[in-house]
């Protein structure tokens, strides 16, 4: 026990003593969230759009006062012709055109097919649909609220329809994904760099010819790494919800328990990598290779599943964050309970035991 | 009993043959050198002598002890310094100091004696980092941790490689002050000055063994005649002495020139009139007693015995 | 025929250690230079300062007749460098590694071959031009890379420790370059840590704690300290130091 505590005591030392490990440790999730979750959002504010009223009604305004109050659209221009359209998306001053055809209120009221056509720039495909969806919410809006009882008279046709997050919002894509990201690079990247260290500076040879064994010494380098880890995923978090307003409709001791198995199979990766590696370099490059990159990738936390080409979808029920992020979206926006999450925990649980036992077998008493 | 009993090892690494059918004993209180240029073989035959690694062939046991059945045993009783200092560079020379010592289940207290003298030459830095220190003073910081378990036999693997003269001599004092006291030890070296300070040498070049004696009696194995020899032009004279048809081999040796001849027939006479007819000034010839490196050159030369 | 090497109270500094202090010094055309001291006495800053890459805090140095503040580019056009970590690429063959210095050091491309074979021919291993450097045995290595060093045809090279670890025919057959390169008038800078080593320099100096302690032919040194080997000498003035 005496010397457990010795060789975690070491570990802590070298994590304090190094500033990049730190940073990386925790100004890493920091900046991560952040940059996720106000910067790099998918969500639109303030998008500069153009009006084209032919059509110069109360209607025409209601509607154009509307979508700008809604915060998500700003006016750039009012418009006088269909040329102007071209030359402003041309120039690039506008996202989104809305152009009221000329006796839209006459159909509007008689109930005819009343048309408002919506133009988006799709050189921001994504931004583009956005867009188009926002605005034909809003419009949408209108007509409910004006006519509660009747049928809408106004054909636009709304396809999208948006469950749990209606307002796209970003930040609840993206924090389950940045956890996920974060626990992998903490806790496999950096056990396995460590390891490969004591591995370069040559300690642990001597560590071998000492009376501790093979599990005793990984015991040691990983406990350090899952109690900061574990401090990692309360922090991202505490940031999601207090921050970005990330919802917790579930359980929160469900949450840090799934957090904790997957910080345990990131290490037991982490363990896997650094048996199999000479060096830090390469333990960092394996890391980030068949880890980091995966994770953003094809995990849908950047790109979603459904839409990947079907190979990159079958490849992707192997990375383990895929798992999780549906894990952690799971309970904190659904407010799932493990009922529903069983499926994806037990992924987990296989996959940590796969890795262990992997590593089990590669602990060897000897060098190579 | 001896301490170490090696006998018949073999270790290749895929093609190549690091270690090739070496035998050796190494007698209890013995302070032994295992002499040779990189790529001897050194590195691996310790590394198999302190269980790290499984020989392909032979056996090899260390205190009694099968350096591959009785490993866990041997692991309490071996002291192990690998090729570079293996320190924790961001710990101080106290906490990496601890640290070992609670891996081996001690404490600096209860094993200071051993150390006292080395340590305390390191006691006024014990809170530098490790990595701040000087190649000396690693050296014998790494000594200390090797020694702090009181191990039964100490394995150093080239613990004065890059180090200064001045350290390397401070060094093997050290060893030899612990050796006194009755601690088994097997140092590896690349210098062949340092082969005068062991008990009992063995040469290794490619994996063989060429040569295990006292240092004093190891070279008596050259049986060729040997002479020094110094010029006013050195760059010159190695160049005439090598096309000398008298000549087996030539090579610099500090200030002078060391000429190994064919034959026991040519003198020195003969000699100075070769390069006094070659436009030599200043011209000193005197035969001389071999020492260990131009030993251990002449069995380099010799042919390998067949594969 | 100049002096390769002009310094005059050269020092630096780090914060308020000095590592180099105040050394004064010439070096001959031609002449082997051997540059002693234990570990943490100066030598390598020194050297580096002289090579044009370190700015020195204070005091004068040319090298080769170039200023080591204001021409630090044409110094390191002018010399030849190589370290105990080598710097050959282990990943590239024999021949790759010529040729990439080769154009590196500004050879026109129509010299690079002729010039390989040379190299090939002098040292005996045209058996080896296609194989990868990591495959060679060290000694090999260290006298391809010194053959490197001195493609451009430097006027001085500069030489970090360039026999570690070697046997002893080897390292011998390293001096023979060295002996042979100075004949030819390359002037010969060099560090070790092998003391009859030091007896095949014209001229050893040696630091201790960023100081010249001294500097003359290495029988010089004897007779002034009384002492048959340039090992006793070197005990001499760096005892004391070393557990600093």
């Amino acid at each position: 026990m005496n010397r457990f505590i010795a060789f975690v005591k070491k570990e802590f030392f070298h994590i304090l003593r190094d500033r990049r490990m730190l940073l990386i440790l925790f100004g890493l999730p920091l900046v991560q969230v952040l940059l996720f979750g106000f910067a790099l959002t998918n969500e639109i504010k303030n998008a500069r759009i153009a009006i084209l009223d032919n059509d110069k009604s109360q209607h025409s305004q209601q509607i154009t006062a509307k979508l700008l109050a809604s915060g998500y659209f700003q006016l750039r221009e009012n418009l006088r012709s269909n040329t102007d359209i071209e030359r402003a998306f041309r120039r690039g001053l506008i996202k989104l055109a809305v152009v009221f055809p000329a006796g839209f209120t006459a159909d509007f009221e008689h109930g005819r097919n009343a048309q408002i056509q919506l133009l988006a720039d799709a050189t921001e495909q994504n931004t583009a649909i956005s867009l188009t969806n926002y605005a034909s919410a809003i419009i949408r809006d209108y007509t409910t609220d004006l006519n509660p009882t009747s049928q809408p008279p106004m054909v636009i046709d709304v396809r999208s329809r948006m469950v749990f997050n209606p307002e796209l919002k970003g930040a609840f894509v993206f924090v389950p994904g940045v956890m996920a990201m974060v626990l992998l690079l903490v806790s496999a990247l950096m056990t396995s760099v460590t390891i490969a260290r004591e591995r370069e500076t040559g300690t642990l040879e001597v560590l071998m010819v000492s009376p501790l064994s093979q599990g005793q010494i990984l015991l040691g380098k990983v406990v350090p790494y899952l109690l900061l880890s574990f401090l990692n995923g309360c922090i991202i978090i505490a940031l999601g919800v207090f921050a970005l307003n990330v919802p917790l409709n579930g359980s929160l001791a469900l949450l840090l328990a799934e957090t904790l198995l997957f910080i345990f199979l990131a290490l037991s990766i982490g363990i896997f990598i650094s048996s199999v590696v000479e060096t830090q370099l390469v333990a960092m490059f394996a890391s980030l290779m068949a880890m980091l990159l995966p994770t953003i990738f094809l995990s849908g936390f950047i790109f979603p599943i459904e839409s990947m080409p079907k190979p990159l979808q079958i490849v992707s029920n192997i990375i383990p964050a895929k798992y999780f992020i549906a894990i952690v979206k799971g309970i904190m926006i659904k407010g799932a309970g493990l009922r529903y999450l069983w499926q994806p925990t037990l992924v987990l649980v296989g996959m940590s035991l796969f890795f262990t036992v992997l590593s089990l077998r590669n602990l060897k008493p000897r060098l190579s | 009993m001896d301490a170490i009993i090696i006998e018949n090892v073999s270790k290749s690494y895929g093609e190549a043959l690091a270690v090739a059918d070496v035998s050796l004993s190494i007698r209890v209180g013995e302070l032994f050198g295992l002499i040779g240029p990189d790529g001897a073989g050194k590195t691996t035959l310790f590394k198999i002598l302190v269980t790290l690694l499984l020989p392909d062939a032979g056996r090899a046991t260390v205190v009694g002890r099968d350096v591959v059945r009785d490993y866990k045993d041997l692991r309490q009783r071996v002291g192990y310094m690998p090729g570079r200092f293996s320190l924790y560079p961001d710990l101080s020379v106290q906490e990496n100091l601890a640290f070992f010592a609670t891996v081996f289940g001690t404490t600096i207290r209860q094993n200071y004696h051993l150390i006292q003298e080395i340590y305390s030459q390191l006691e006024p830095f014990k809170n530098r980092r490790a990595g701040q220190l000087s190649g000396g003073m690693k050296q014998k910081l790494a000594l200390c941790c090797a020694l702090i378990h009181k191990p039964e036999v100490l394995f150093l693997d080239e613990p004065t490689t890059g180090v200064d003269a001045v350290s390397r001599k401070e060094f093997w004092d050290m060893l030899r002050k612990l050796n006194e006291r009755g601690l088994t030890t097997l140092v590896s070296t690349p210098y062949m000055d340092e082969a005068d300070r062991c008990d009992r040498i063995a040469f290794m070049q490619t994996g063989r063994v060429l040569a295990v004696d006292q240092p004093s009696v190891i070279t008596n194995r050259f049986r060729k005649p040997l002479f020094a020899v110094r010029a006013a032009d050195t760059y010159r004279l190695i160049q005439d002495l090598r096309q000398a048809p008298f000549t087996e081999s030539c090579y610099s040796f500090g200030e002078f020139l060391h000429l190994t001849v064919r034959s026991g027939g040519v003198t020195d006479l003969q000699i100075g009139q070769y390069l006094l007819d070659k436009n030599h000034r200043n011209i000193e010839i005197q035969p001389i007693q071999p020492g260990i490196e131009d030993t251990f050159m002449a069995l380099m030369n010799q042919p390998e015995p067949t594969a | 025929m100049g002096k390769a090497v002009i310094t005059n109270q050269l020092t630096k500094k780090f914060g308020d250690f000095v590592a180099t202090n105040a050394i004064t010094f010439d070096v001959e055309q031609g002449e082997i230079f051997g540059f002693l001291g234990a570990n943490g006495a100066g030598k390598t800053t020194a050297m580096r300062m002289l090579c044009g890459l370190l700015k020195p805090s204070s005091g004068q140095a040319s090298v080769a007749g170039f200023d080591v503040y204001r021409q630090s580019e044409k110094i390191k056009q002018n010399i030849g460098y190589m370290s105990q970590r080598f710097s050959l690429y282990e990943d590239l063959t024999v021949r790759e590694n010529i040729r990439f210095y080769g154009g590196i050091y500004g050879l026109r491309r129509a010299e690079i071959p002729a010039k390989t074979d040379q190299i090939l021919a002098k040292l005996g291993i045209e058996s080896v031009a296609n194989s990868l450097v990591a495959a060679l045995p060290l000694g090999w290595k260290q006298k391809l890379a010194f053959s490197v060093a001195l493609l451009h045809e430097p006027k001085i090279v500069f030489l970090d420790e360039p026999t570690g670890g070697v046997d002893p025919i080897t390292r011998r057959q390293f001096w023979d370059l060295i002996y042979e390169a100075a004949h030819q008038g390359t002037t010969v800078f060099v560090t070790t840590h092998y003391m009859d080593e030091a007896e095949y320099c014209n001229r050893v100096s040696i630091m201790v704690d960023g100081r010249m302690k001294a500097l003359d032919t290495p029988a010089g040194l004897k007779t002034a300290y009384g002492v048959d080997s340039m090992d006793a000498v070197f005990q001499i003035l760096a005892r004391g130091t070393s557990t600093k």
